[in-house]
């Protein structure tokens, strides 16, 4: 694609208020591989959990921006992220979902790895002359993997800022979940993986739009009605605001209708959990601060990571990272996030209220599926050119139903998709977070 | 329908299960909701997860008997918009097995193919059923209904919009 193409996608027009995207962004096949190599491979991706992997040998076997990862915790006790093919021909080396392993042994020839990612078996290797050497044949890697607070992130741009640093603003918005247990978060088991017939930017832009709540995801709110909410409320409430965090990193943030888990109560919850959650409140207050603590109890949030990390914290944790597949297709993975020391009474409460909104089959989620493909669908009107996404953009304060959120993402993609020169990606030995 | 569990037969159970699928297909939920006990629950698990326990374990759906009836409710309304317009459907049943039979109660497994149509699509979900019927009236309830797919994942399904 050309240059100038590029440039044309995103109208950002700040003196008369006006945000446009052109519709070609969803649906240009040529998009994909710019996309791939200036968005996703100069930016911090999102690989998983510290907590899905708790014992040395524990592994994961999954996707990562399009590639076969391992994400597994050595016998050393590290975290690494390695490349699921073998250095001889190619094969994958672990072809299991989840586990436990000393090793990898690749089927087809039998070369055997360590979990650290160590050539450590080559049958018959006196077959090599003195040039081949077993160090050099150690499975790949990205060639950053860094963690926050048990987020495992992967960029394959060798001199990336530090993951601390490039989650910028971002950062308080993901201390404001992880504060939530003293002993630390944790991925529950079970994992939605589900899809859209839709671009993956439509998602990133859903995940954190207040707009469409009452609208896309009425009959939540009629559970919520009969289950006694007052969802008047929502006019009402406290300010809630679309926030620019920087590097493309966006949040809304709100007193919400619903209860939370941590720690609002709701009529939903039931009677019987209005004492301990107004509890739970004064104890986050002792530990943290007024302020702080009204931040994590009474406020939800929904939190982009650019490019392609979703944490929404409302009626429960949702982690969810997605990926195109092609233009009108995206795959995702969710998982819900808990502290780890919740008791099991709590758990599965919160598994309850996770239920009721989130995941494929929740009151919600199958809703956003339906409009999202439903725009997908809508874009072959080529003629019709353009997203309008104006909403509060001469605002001072946007709030949640306004699209100051969204123009972060798309300021950001447009900047990395503008940027001809893209950082060599040396693969390394795999390194230890 | 027989006066006792013990004389039911696979064959009551499939009549029974065919019967299920027809109102489902042909969303008349309200009647298949009748087919459910006061207390029925209803899960699918997550695709990676098959045998786990909704209380410590994510699911896709685990809904008790009020929830289920909310679905229901929502599914007839307007405002589920998956399913409005609703999706086409065809249920295949079979490999219909009683498994136990224990005083009113029997457990009984069967495969499925649920085809979803859909905006030019065909979602063909795969699984099987656990069932935990109870006799009574003469007639068989349904106390628990569990559609464990086979799917590694809902691709390109993206969802469970429908009574699985």
């Amino acid at each position: 694609m050309e240059h100038e193409t590029l440039a044309n996608l995103v109208i950002d027009n700040k003196e008369d208020g006006l945000f446009r995207v052109h519709r070609q962004a969803f649906t240009n096949p040529d998009l994909l591989a710019f996309e791939q190599r200036r968005v996703f491979e100069n930016t911090w991706i999102y690989a998983g959990h510290t907590s899905e992997i708790p014992q040395p040998g524990d592994f994961r076997a999954r996707r990562v921006a399009g590639r076969p990862v391992i994400l597994v915790r050595g016998t050393d006790g590290a975290v690494r992220v390695l490349l699921n093919t073998c250095t001889h021909r190619g094969a994958q080396v672990c072809r299991e979902a989840s586990g436990n392993a000393n090793t990898f042994q690749c089927f087809y020839h039998a070369w055997t790895f360590n979990n650290q990612g160590d050539l450590i078996g080559v049958p018959g290797d006196d077959a090599y002359s003195e040039a081949f050497d077993r160090r050099d044949l150690g499975l790949g890697a990205p060639p950053r993997v860094e963690d926050y607070r048990g987020f495992v992130f992967i960029s394959f741009n060798a001199d990336i800022e530090p993951l601390v640093e490039y989650l910028a603003g971002a950062r308080e918005y993901l201390d404001l979940i992880c504060d939530q247990s003293e002993v630390g978060m944790e991925v529950v088991t079970g994992t939605q993986a589900y899809s859209m017939r839709a671009n993956w930017k439509l998602l990133v832009e859903n995940s954190m739009d207040g707009y469409h709540a009452r609208t896309t995801h009425q009959r939540y709110f009629d559970y919520l009605v009969e289950s006694g909410v007052d969802v008047s409320r929502m006019k009402t409430r406290r300010g809630g605001r679309g926030k620019a965090l920087g590097n493309g990193h966006a949040v809304i943030q709100s007193e919400p209708v619903w209860g939370r888990p941590i720690a609002r109560w709701s009529p939903e919850f039931g009677e019987a959990k209005r004492a301990e959650l107004e509890q739970m409140q004064r104890d986050y207050e002792a530990r943290f601060g007024a302020e702080w603590a009204y931040r994590i109890t009474q406020t939800s949030r929904n939190l982009l990571i650019f490019p392609n990390l979703i944490i929404n914290d409302i009626m429960a944790i949702t982690i969810r990272t997605f990926f195109p597949v092609s233009p009108d297709y995206l795959e995702i993975n969710a998982w819900a996030l808990a502290p780890s020391d919740e008791s099991p009474q709590d758990r599965a409460l919160r598994l309850d209220h996770f239920l009721t909104f989130l995941g494929p089959g929740g009151y919600a989620t199958p809703d956003d599926v339906e409009a999202l493909e439903s725009c997908q669908l809508g874009y072959l009107n080529r003629e019709i050119e353009w997203n309008d996404l104006s909403r509060g953009m001469k605002r001072a304060e946007p709030e949640i139903t306004d699209e100051l959120q969204m123009r972060a993402f798309w300021r950001q993609w447009h900047t990395l998709m503008l940027r001809t020169q893209t950082a060599a990606t040396p693969l390394r030995r795999p390194i230890a977070v | 329908m027989v006066a006792t569990v013990s004389h039911i037969t696979r064959s009551d159970v499939e009549d029974f299960l065919y019967e299920e699928a027809a109102l489902l297909d042909e969303w008349r939920l309200r009647e298949w909701l009748e087919l459910t006990t006061e207390d029925a629950t209803y899960e699918v698990p997550s695709t990676d997860v098959p045998d786990g326990n909704p209380q410590d374990t994510l699911f896709i759906i685990a809904d008790n008997a009020d929830r289920l009836r909310m679905r229901v409710d929502q599914l007839l309304g307007k405002s589920a918009w998956a399913e409005n317009p609703p999706s086409r459907t065809r249920r295949m049943i079979s490999n219909v097995r009683i498994r136990s039979v224990e005083g009113d109660t029997l457990c009984v497994t069967a495969n499925f193919v649920v085809y979803r149509l859909r905006s030019g699509h065909i979602d063909t979900y795969i699984g099987r059923y656990e069932y935990t019927l109870v006799h009574r009236d003469g007639g068989l309830k349904i106390r628990h209904r569990k559609a464990i797919l086979d799917l590694e994942a809902l691709q390109p399904h993206g969802k469970v919009s429908i009574i699985l």
